[in-house]
């Protein structure tokens, strides 16, 4: 363990710690763009610069790792001016349109802004033109919002594994791309848009959809075994996006079925009900081709809705009467990797005592 | 035939360019029809060598017969048959091609360790290198000294890193010494890439066994088996150079396993940069081996501590790896007899800009200003007044006439507003425009910051922006401040060296030539007549003979007027781009 000073306050932290880390726990706030406390540190923004005894110039505290008997002081006229500063030349390359911006409100960028009073700009000048791209229905990317902080770029590569994209270019002209400057083609976990400070990286469905008065409602992810902690933010009774809280879990990351794949709660082809089939399989009515039509219309002429009760004592009695005339090995049982281990312990143990067969499978083996 | 002679061709890249690798043929040839084996023969040989250093005289050529040597400058083909028969058959130098007094004048006042075989020995021929004391110091270290004794003598020589931070060598070795690690690096910095630098690439194109007996007695002492020359990929000639050296350094046994017989393996690989100026920077150079984007990252940790693949790495620039053999073979005091209290040695600098001689120089530490650019220099070409030298390329500053007596080392440089750097030294006169200069050395720091943080990927540009203003005439009452205020932010705010140091051309022209700043704002005028959207072209009436050169090259049809009669600028047409100025040859044109 390591004590050091802050503001005149010690305060002991473990021996890896960095500065900023001993400035969290003393609950003093500070300025931070680049930094994400499970992300290598970064030290680009330069917002959490501080003042340490014995270091000739302004050191950043997300980097600096903790020492014994240091002496930090976080904020003082010279300090705030820098981070003033800093925040004026990042708003001078950074479209002025926060009013009709995804990120409104939840905008760090904005937020400091705010913070600091900044109204007028020392520095306007040239500002970075891009014309927004990718096909993809996920992740919307407005390049000329983005500040680099590389949050996305640490991310992708950190805890997704994936590298999709990086820095590319140089000087005034650098920005975040993947490989070739092309569209984003990856595996759109959207984690990168989880981290993002700024409205640079936003969820293409969202647009407009709402950004204050959000219910929030905890749940669990239905897509997988997994049972990730996901928040829905609801907006009209409707789901208008989904995010994950850092304290759950999965820690706050989510897949793309997770953060995007919301769409069919509202879905009108929805299935809400047991439907029991009233065409006979070998019907011509009933064919592969004649599936091409969306089912829902198909679905009134060939089956029939019925209650949970109904459509579960007429399994019953088909998997009987299928065990009694073809013997149990004519039935197997797939399971689904959205169940649960308990779920999916109960099914086996079902499919191997009940009918008295081994032919059980997991979606997830293929 | 009883003489012995010696013929020395420059190919350098400046040599190369003046068409020394034909030259060098050419003298072969000559030599072999004259009857006089010049390969083979003991006695006589035509040998290349490295950069000379006056590469304003390029080529230039050392004739030595029987030990009297006579140089030739501006060699072209067509000269070879006649020194060949006149100065070597005949014994008759040929006097008009010989350099005269400036090329000696030259050389008078400078001291040359790292380049005291650059220019002398055949750089692709190990063989070379040996025959004048080469690999003596790595054998001498082998064999006789522990790591220890070999860091103590270099931090006795009080060499420091050439690099331009003039971090104590000796005790980055030390450091580095002392961590315990399974692994250690240790990796040459030839990434050059400050505009007018050319030092680096000259040591390695001229002497590169130098930089790798340097580097491997640095691997023994830190314990380091595995080294790395990082060096930018547009150094072709350099690159090849290297990859010559390391290859017959290897099959010597001077590199390689059980070097030397001890117990000591070593081996060197070269990685190529592609360019980027900001690899320079060391943190940014490991990433840039790591196969990362060369991006700097904060320090602490330093590379001494987790460098390379997180491993303990020193990083030495060419230069100070190239007087490590030096400093082991004639000992600390020698080297720390040369220079100043707290800056030993010599150091090599370009020297170019508005000086007559432009070339590669090395000084002793403490030499003035004035020694180098008046004595070396030869003073101001055509005669012009001295307005500056900027020095440490887009890292440093500009340094008035006031300090030409100013003594040279790394903390005087730093107490007037530049800094040491690689080495650079660009000399300016009056015709140049200080904010011109400032906005020129701003447009290259600009455009190759990396854009990780903040004040060094926007700040610059806001800079450069201001700067560009103020030349197109449109400077607002105010603007110096806001550059002041600016510079001052990025200076203690950016992440690494390149941020830190961008402002200095601006600084310290505001500093010293605020007037010139006041006049393009205040005035809309340049003084020096350099800002193009501050001059007119005009036409001298009494001077103008009509003949009308001016009009035909005019790319705007700016220029009205009849043979024979004075013409006239339309200056709502004209463009500014200077050609009628260039092409009148009464002086009839005048800027303004």
């Amino acid at each position: 363990m390591v004590t050091l000073t802050i503001d005149g306050k010690k305060v002991t932290v473990r021996k890896l710690s960095t500065v900023l880390d001993a400035i969290k726990k003393l609950n003093i706030s500070i300025p931070t763009l680049c930094h994400h406390p499970d992300l290598t540190p970064f030290g680009g923004c330069r917002l959490c610069i501080v003042d340490i005894k014995g270091i000739a110039r302004p050191t950043t505290a997300c980097t600096t790792p903790v020492s014994e008997g240091m002496e930090v002081i976080t904020t003082s006229p010279t300090l705030e001016k820098m981070r003033r500063t800093t925040l004026e030349l990042l708003l001078s390359d950074h479209p002025d349109d926060c009013r009709v911006c995804e990120r409104a409100g939840d905008c760090k960028l904005q937020e400091l802004a705010y913070f600091y009073g900044i109204r007028e700009n020392h520095f306007l000048g040239e500002r970075r033109i891009y014309k927004k791209r990718d096909g993809n229905p996920f992740i919307e990317r407005d390049m000329e919002k983005c500040i680099l902080c590389g949050k996305c770029v640490r991310v992708c590569d950190e805890i997704e594994g994936v590298g999709a994209i990086d820095f590319a270019y140089r000087g005034f002209r650098t920005k975040i791309c993947p490989p070739y400057d092309k569209d984003l083609d990856c595996e759109f976990c959207g984690q990168c848009v989880a981290v993002c400070p700024t409205g640079a990286l936003t969820g293409k469905m969202w647009k407009q959809k709402g950004r204050q008065n959000l219910k929030e409602i905890d749940t669990i992810c239905p897509y997988c075994g997994c049972g990730c902690n996901i928040t829905l933010l609801i907006k009209r009774n409707d789901v208008i996006r989904v995010t994950s809280k850092p304290e759950t879990i999965n820690e706050g990351w989510l897949c793309v079925k997770g953060r995007f794949c919301y769409e069919f709660i509202n879905s009108p082809e929805r299935l809400t009900k047991p439907l029991i089939r009233v065409v006979p399989k070998e019907s011509s009515a009933f064919s592969v081709q004649q599936t091409n039509p969306p089912f829902l219309s198909l679905s009134k002429e060939l089956f029939r809705e019925a209650s949970w009760d109904e459509a579960l004592n007429y399994i019953a009695d088909r998997l009987k009467e299928i065990k009694e005339k073809y013997g149990p090995d004519s039935i197997a049982g797939l399971s689904s990797a959205k169940c649960t281990n308990e779920e999916n312990y109960l099914f086996q143990k079902f499919i191997r005592a009940v009918i008295g067969t081994n032919n059980v499978d997991h979606c997830a083996r293929y | 035939m009883s003489k012995e002679i010696k013929i020395k061709v420059c190919t350098g890249t400046g040599g190369m360019a003046a068409g020394g690798e034909n030259v060098l043929s050419l003298f072969r040839n000559a030599l072999l029809s004259a009857g006089i084996d010049a390969t083979f023969s003991e006695k006589c040989s035509v040998d290349k060598v490295g950069c000379r250093g006056f590469c304003g005289m390029d080529l230039l050529v050392d004739v030595i017969v029987d030990g009297k040597k006579i140089t030739y400058k501006y060699v072209k083909p067509e000269m070879v048959d006649r020194i060949v028969q006149e100065h070597i058959i005949r014994g008759n130098p040929v006097v008009e091609w010989m350099v005269e007094d400036d090329f000696y004048n030259f050389h008078k006042k400078q001291t040359k360790v790292v380049l005291s075989q650059c220019g002398e020995i055949d750089p692709e021929d190990i063989n070379a290198y040996i025959e004048v004391g080469g690999y003596d110091s790595l054998k001498k270290v082998i064999t006789s000294m522990t790591p220890e004794e070999t860091i103590s003598v270099i931090k006795n020589s009080g060499l420091r890193g050439r690099g331009g931070a003039g971090f104590p060598t000796g005790l980055k070795w030390e450091i580095c010494h002392r961590k315990k690690s399974d692994k250690k690096y240790i990796i040459c910095n030839a990434d050059e890439g400050d505009p007018g630098a050319f030092m680096d690439r000259s040591v390695l194109e001229g002497n590169p066994h130098s930089v790798l007996e340097g580097l491997t007695i640095g691997a023994y002492s830190i314990g380091a088996e595995e080294g790395y020359v990082y060096i930018r990929a547009e150094y072709p000639l350099a690159v090849n150079r290297l990859r010559k050296a390391i290859e017959q350094s290897r099959q010597k046994g001077f590199i390689g396993n059980d070097i030397l017989g001890k117990r000591f393996n070593f081996d060197i690989k070269i990685k190529l940069g592609a360019g980027a100026f900001v690899c320079g920077e060391e943190t940014a150079l490991i990433a840039s081996i790591e196969g990362k984007r060369g991006m700097p990252r904060a320090r602490p940790p330093f590379p001494v501590d987790s460098g390379l693949w997180g491993k303990p790495t020193v990083i030495n620039n060419v230069e100070t790896l190239a007087n490590v053999p030096y400093i082991i073979k004639n000992g600390a005091e020698w080297f720390a007899s040369f220079g100043t209290e707290k800056s030993k040695g010599t150091k090599v600098f370009a020297l170019t800009g508005k000086v007559k001689n432009n070339g590669l120089i090395e000084v002793p530490l403490g030499i003035t200003l004035r020694e180098i650019i008046f004595d070396i220099g030869g003073g101001i070409e055509g005669e012009k007044m001295f307005k500056a030298v900027q020095t440490g390329g887009p890292s440093g500053g500009c340094i008035p006439a006031e300090f030409l007596d100013l003594e040279v080392d790394y903390e005087s440089l730093a107490q007037v507003g530049s800094i040491m750097g690689s080495g650079g030294m660009v000399v300016l006169d009056e015709t140049n425009c200080m904010v011109n200069t400032a906005k020129f050395f701003l447009e290259f720091t600009q455009a190759e910051s990396c854009g990780k943080c903040t004040p060094c990927r926007v700040g610059t540009k806001r800079l450069l922006e201001i700067l560009e203003r103020i030349t197109s005439g449109n400077g607002k009452e105010g603007d110096i401040e806001l550059l002041e205020e600016l510079s001052y932010y990025i200076k203690t705010s950016s992440l690494c060296g390149l941020g830190m140091t961008a402002p200095n051309p601006v600084l310290s022209t505001i500093k010293y030539f605020r007037d010139e700043y006041e006049a393009h704002i205040k005035d809309r005028r340049c003084p020096a007549v350099v800002c193009r959207d501050l001059i007119t072209y005009s036409i001298l009436e009494e001077l103008c003979t009509g003949c009308g050169a001016c009009k035909r090259a005019c790319p705007a049809d700016a220029i009205r007027g009849i043979r024979k009669k004075t013409h006239t600028i339309d200056t709502s047409l004209c463009i500014k781009c200077g050609t009628c100025f260039d092409v009148c040859k009464f002086k009839a044109i005048m800027k303004s």
